[in-house]
């Protein structure tokens, strides 16, 4: 995926390249705003963000625009990224869904960047964070691929999408009550998968 | 004061997760950003949920950008420095109030303060202006001891958040920082304390059931 060159960053040989060096790069941004850190985070990100903004409908013109805007507000804020509150791929990510409520519905995005959210230190040890992170990822991944159809669609459609419970009903044709069970149903999946992936950690 | 330790009635893990989406229609999102600013409950399942949209943005197929990173525009636009115009809204800084921060930028921190409007005997309204574009209905709510909770409407999804006082339907006793999340089909008459009465935000994602409200507080029996 990203190319980082390993020597310059002798400390972190150990951690996986696609995600201690984002954050890596995230720090370079907000201390030294640094460029080349820059453009490899959009390389990475940007065209994520772009086919992001298509699924939740915008066109390419649009799309455009938005993973550009996005990529600047990642400069802006890279200084209110810390990584113990998340990957860096959550925080760009929070910034892509806010922006995108903002510019394609042009509503409020209540729910705040992290960051913003909560000042109290973390309880989490930061060393293995990355890592595990990395390792919650992957358990989440497994568990949504492993999700019967009909449960993966309505979390793609609302993740994705962009839809509100409201609108995959209306969608699919299927009651309310129907979508929120069949939400709820995936939801326990996953949330029993990173409930056996917090027991492995504890016992390391 | 710890409401965290009494609230009883949290949001539906599917609401939850249409709030870690960013998909929830802009009025339910309001009710969710603020029981979330209270419920820290909620606000670590929802942290879990975000890692849904993040395992599948990052599994997802990425289009081409067509244009070159914008360094000169990111450099251009904070010219030698890198926070200045970013304002960090911390909730320390935030005065302590039974309105909950998310709420407080909208409302102030002084329920009793609002130029609250009568709806009928023993009822009060606050509507909140939500964006052009957004369709459903967001207003607090004010009802004096022992009388009813206006019915706001079947259809769609509504949540109802208790920010003063307490109510009681047949699904349970709601305190400060609980919130109703009831299937659209419940019929549940809702009660205000006897001594205190109550407070609530409550958002609807359609717009048209308050109007069945306003046109029943018209009638003259308040019961219901």
């Amino acid at each position: 995926m990203m190319q980082v060159s390993i020597s310059e960053r002798p400390l972190h040989w150990v951690l996986p390249v696609s995600m201690r060096p984002m954050a890596d790069l995230l720090h370079l941004v907000a201390e030294k705003r640094d460029a080349d850190a820059f453009r490899q985070l959009f390389q990475s990100y940007g065209p994520r963000v772009k086919a992001y903004m298509m699924r939740q409908g915008a066109d390419a013109t649009t799309a455009e625009d938005l993973a550009q805007e996005t990529l600047l507000m990642v400069w802006r804020k890279a200084a209110m990224y810390s990584g113990e509150k998340g990957s860096a791929t959550t925080w760009i990510f929070t910034i892509a869904r806010n922006l995108r409520i903002d510019r394609l519905r042009r509503e409020v995005a209540w729910q705040p960047l992290p960051e913003n959210a909560d000042e109290e230190p973390s309880l989490d040890p930061l060393p293995d964070e990355q890592l595990d992170e990395r390792q919650r990822r992957e358990k989440v991944r497994d568990a949504l691929a492993s999700l019967p159809s009909d449960q993966s669609e309505v979390v793609v459609l609302s993740y994705i999408e962009g839809l509100s419970h409201s609108e995959i009903s209306e969608r699919l044709g299927l009651p309310l009550g129907t979508v929120k069970s069949r939400m709820r149903l995936a939801y326990q999946k996953i949330r029993d998968a990173l409930e056996g992936i917090e027991q492995d950690l504890d016992r390391d | 004061m710890n409401i965290e330790m009494k609230i009883k009635h949290h949001p539906d893990w599917a609401t939850l997760m249409s709030c870690a989406a960013g998909s929830q229609p802009e009025a339910l999102a309001a009710v969710m950003a603020s029981h979330l600013s209270v419920c820290k409950t909620c606000e670590a399942e929802v942290a879990k949920m975000e890692r849904v949209g993040v395992a599948l943005f990052d599994a997802i197929l990425p289009t081409p950008m067509s244009r070159q990173a914008p360094i000169a525009a990111a450099r251009a636009q904070i010219p030698g420095d890198r926070m200045d115009d970013i304002e960090v809204i911390s909730s320390n800084r935030l005065p302590a109030s039974e309105v909950p921060y998310a709420l407080q930028a909208i409302v102030g921190d002084d329920l009793d303060s609002l130029p609250w409007k009568r709806l009928g005997p023993g009822l009060w309204h606050y509507p909140i202006k939500l964006s052009e574009n957004a369709k459903g209905d967001l207003r607090l709510i004010k009802v004096g001891p022992g009388h009813a909770l206006p019915d706001h409407g079947h259809g769609g999804e509504e949540l109802t958040l208790v920010l003063r006082g307490s109510y009681q339907d047949c699904t349970g006793h709601y305190g400060v920082g609980d919130v109703a999340d009831l299937a659209d089909d419940i019929e549940h008459a809702p009660v205000a304390d006897p001594k205190d009465g109550c407070i609530c935000l409550i958002a609807s994602e359609r717009p048209a059931k308050f109007k069945s409200l306003l046109a029943r507080m018209m009638q003259p029996i308040a019961g219901l």
